[in-house]
């Protein structure tokens, strides 16, 4: 199986009023795990969709190894899915259900056992292969639609959110299967998701997803180090998001003046000149936090000061509410290993110091201001 | 511990109404058929199997395969009309309003509805007219009175019993599940013949003994739209009630059609209920008698 490189481009699609894909634009490489990140309703599946041949677009092109696939139906287009539902046939066996395609095409029996049979060990299930899927578990379900996609041997795997009907451990589990299975195959994965842990873990690369729109597309690394809106920055992992004006530049390291915090140096890749109106993210953990105040310039470090008001103790980690003097917010994890610390536990209303590197927070763009770039014109 | 069994004591209304109405009757009509006919109507107590041996007539074996054939005709025809409208309704997002639209001739007593057919068919009806206003024919055309006629008219009135429990099977059909076949390579056709209809198979069986078994049973249809030679089961047994007033054979003729209705049915109930060959060779292999290798062996009967 060879993989195929999958471009769309000015993809729009409604559905009455609703607009659920505005002028998408992407394209995959040959091989690569793409996964489609959003919250529901972003338009991620409509898009995966679209891609099938289940839904065709108002406006724009589909095309697989530069071939224009828009008008194809879903039959003949070299793509198969995975469903969120699985969509196993109820009525027919794990054996029968892998076979379907095959039956379709005519295949002769003698092949048509060999191929099943080695489908159904590629996910491990050789031995159910007599049961109706009504007896099998939510994850055996998944690993026979994987099979059953795969068998046609498509040269693009069209996941839609596959482990969302999951258990938490199970899911991990999958993931990592799929992981495999995508290395052992070779072929193109589009991963619809709407759970960034998912997306940043067994990705190649990340398209996200919001209100019909890509926003960022990027190594999850890029999407996670460096997010370009706050909406990113909020929706994949935790983050803290401030707003402030740009009160002078150097280089790469902008201050930036933040509303209820005070001056802050904040990493600038791009546009921010003095005076722009700008949001600053910065992660979590990446912050430390300490009760006795670290002694530091502003330009290597970013100190702010503040009282614990609510400490939340998670086993690997801990996480901290701060609040500053001015009032503003900000979320703190916490490992715990010896290593970490020689400071004792942190307490509720302690006061406490949280120190930062610039390098660790990014200047994003504000969703609220949709049509202007990274750090408005002044 | 207070939990008594109260199930018989539920069931007694159900049992009496059953007793009463539904096996007393059928035990007279069983009776009757065994006894002598009475000059002028009735019985007279005196057993007899005059009645029985009569249904070996070779002019009951001919209406009775005739009554077979128009039965199977327009449950057929009943059934490819049904699946695609109930189909439709599942699918469409004003349910309430075509299922409402399905139900607005059950307002008409059924006789009536009979009746307008016969203003539609007539010599003088609303085809005929219609026919000779385009120009088509230049005489009237004789559309009832024969075979047509009944099975047409038949379709009609049961109709409704076909789409209602095909729609409610469709309703709950999984939709996402045609996609998947078609994603998998299958075309429109092979899809719906694959996928779906395996899937509704339980509304198709209950669909086909909604039709068929009053079919069989008709009566007022092929006396009403019928000719000499559209004679059902149905219209002999009330001949033989009403004019010849022979009792004992109207009864053996009923115990037969509800006989062939009845072993019909579950001869028909049996043949789509069977377990398919995977979920037999399933069971084997849960006693340990089947290995997963040979466990395909019943999909390989499947295409044989």
């Amino acid at each position: 199986m060879i993989g195929s490189d999958v471009s769309v481009s000015g993809i729009t699609k409604s559905f009455g009023d609703f607009q659920a894909l505005k002028d998408v634009s992407l394209s995959i490489k040959k091989g690569e795990f793409f996964s489609l990140l959003g919250p529901s309703g972003c338009g991620k599946t409509t898009l995966l969709r679209v891609i099938a041949g289940f839904e065709e677009p108002d406006v724009g092109l589909v095309h697989l190894d530069g071939k224009d696939v828009t008008e194809l139906p879903p039959d003949k287009r070299g793509c198969n899915t995975v469903f969120q539902s699985y969509a196993l046939f109820p009525h027919l066996s794990v054996f029968e259900n892998v076979a379907f395609p095959l039956r379709i095409r005519k295949t002769p029996h003698r092949l048509l056992k060999d191929l099943v049979m080695r489908h159904l060990s590629l996910v491990q299930l050789e031995k159910h292969a007599s049961k109706k899927p009504s007896m099998l578990s939510g994850g055996q379900k998944q690993r026979v639609a994987i099979a059953r996609a795969l068998i046609n041997e498509p040269s693009v795997l069209l996941l839609d959110e596959p482990l969302s009907a999951l258990d938490a451990k199970l899911r991990q589990h999958m993931l990592v299967e799929l992981d495999s299975i995508h290395d052992k195959v070779g072929i193109t994965f589009i991963y619809v998701t709407h759970d960034q842990a998912e997306a940043l873990s067994v990705s190649d690369r990340i398209a996200v997803m919001d209100g019909g729109r890509v926003l960022q597309v990027g190594s999850p690394q890029d999407i996670y180090e460096n997010p370009r809106t706050d909406f990113v920055a909020r929706f994949i992992g935790d983050t803290n998001l401030f707003s402030g004006t740009v009160i002078e530049r150097e280089g790469e390291i902008a201050t930036v003046e933040v509303d209820r915090l005070g001056r802050l140096a904040v990493e600038a890749n791009g546009e921010a000149p003095v005076g722009a109106r700008v949001s600053v993210a910065v992660r979590p953990e990446k912050l430390h936090i300490s009760l006795s105040r670290p002694d530091s310039s502003l330009a290597e470090k970013n100190v702010v000061a503040g009282r614990v008001e609510e400490p939340i103790y998670s086993g690997f980690q801990s996480k901290y509410f701060v609040r500053t003097e001015g009032g503003a917010s900000l979320v703190v994890f916490r490992q715990h290993a010896q290593w970490s610390e020689g400071v004792p536990d942190i307490k509720w209303k302690d006061e406490v110091y949280l120190t930062w590197n610039p390098r660790d927070a990014v200047i994003v763009e504000s969703s609220h201001r949709e049509d202007e770039g990274p750090g408005s014109r002044p | 511990m207070r939990q008594r069994n109260f199930g018989p004591i539920y069931a007694l209304p159900q049992g009496l109404w059953l007793t009463v109405f539904f096996a007393a009757p059928l035990g007279i009509i069983v009776a009757y058929s065994f006894l002598a006919k009475g000059l002028y109507g009735g019985v007279v107590p005196q057993f007899s199997l005059a009645a029985w041996h009569t249904l070996g007539s070779p002019i009951l074996l001919s209406v009775a395969l005739r009554t077979l054939i128009v039965s199977i005709v327009a449950t057929a025809i009943t059934i490819l009309i049904a699946l695609p409208a109930g189909y439709s309704i599942a699918r469409s997002r004003n349910q309430p309003m075509r299922l409402f639209l399905i139900i607005v001739p059950f307002w008409t007593n059924f006789l009536v509805r009979v009746y307008a057919w016969i203003s539609i068919l007539g010599a003088e009806g609303f085809l005929n007219d219609l026919l000779r206003a385009i120009g088509i024919i230049d005489s009237p055309v004789q559309f009832l009175y024969n075979q047509t006629a009944v099975v047409v008219v038949l379709v009609y009135m049961y109709l409704p019993y076909a789409i209602l429990p095909l729609f409610s099977t469709i309703d709950k059909f999984d939709f996402t599940l045609l996609e998947a076949a078609r994603d998998l390579g299958a075309s429109k056709f092979d899809a719906i013949v694959r996928v779906l209809l395996p899937n509704i198979k339980g509304g198709i069986v209950t669909a086909v003994l909604f039709t068929f078994i009053p079919i069989f049973g008709a009566y007022a249809v092929p006396l009403l739209v019928g000719g000499k030679d559209s004679y059902m089961l149905g219209n002999i047994i009330a001949d033989q009630v009403t004019k010849t007033r022979n009792w004992p054979l109207a009864s053996s003729i009923s115990m037969a059609v509800t006989l062939i209705a009845a072993l019909g049915s579950l001869a028909f109930l049996w043949g789509s209920r069977r377990p398919s060959p995977a979920l037999v060779v399933d069971s084997a292999e849960d006693q340990g008698l089947v290995g997963p290798d040979t466990a395909n062996a019943g999909s390989r009967r499947g295409i044989s």
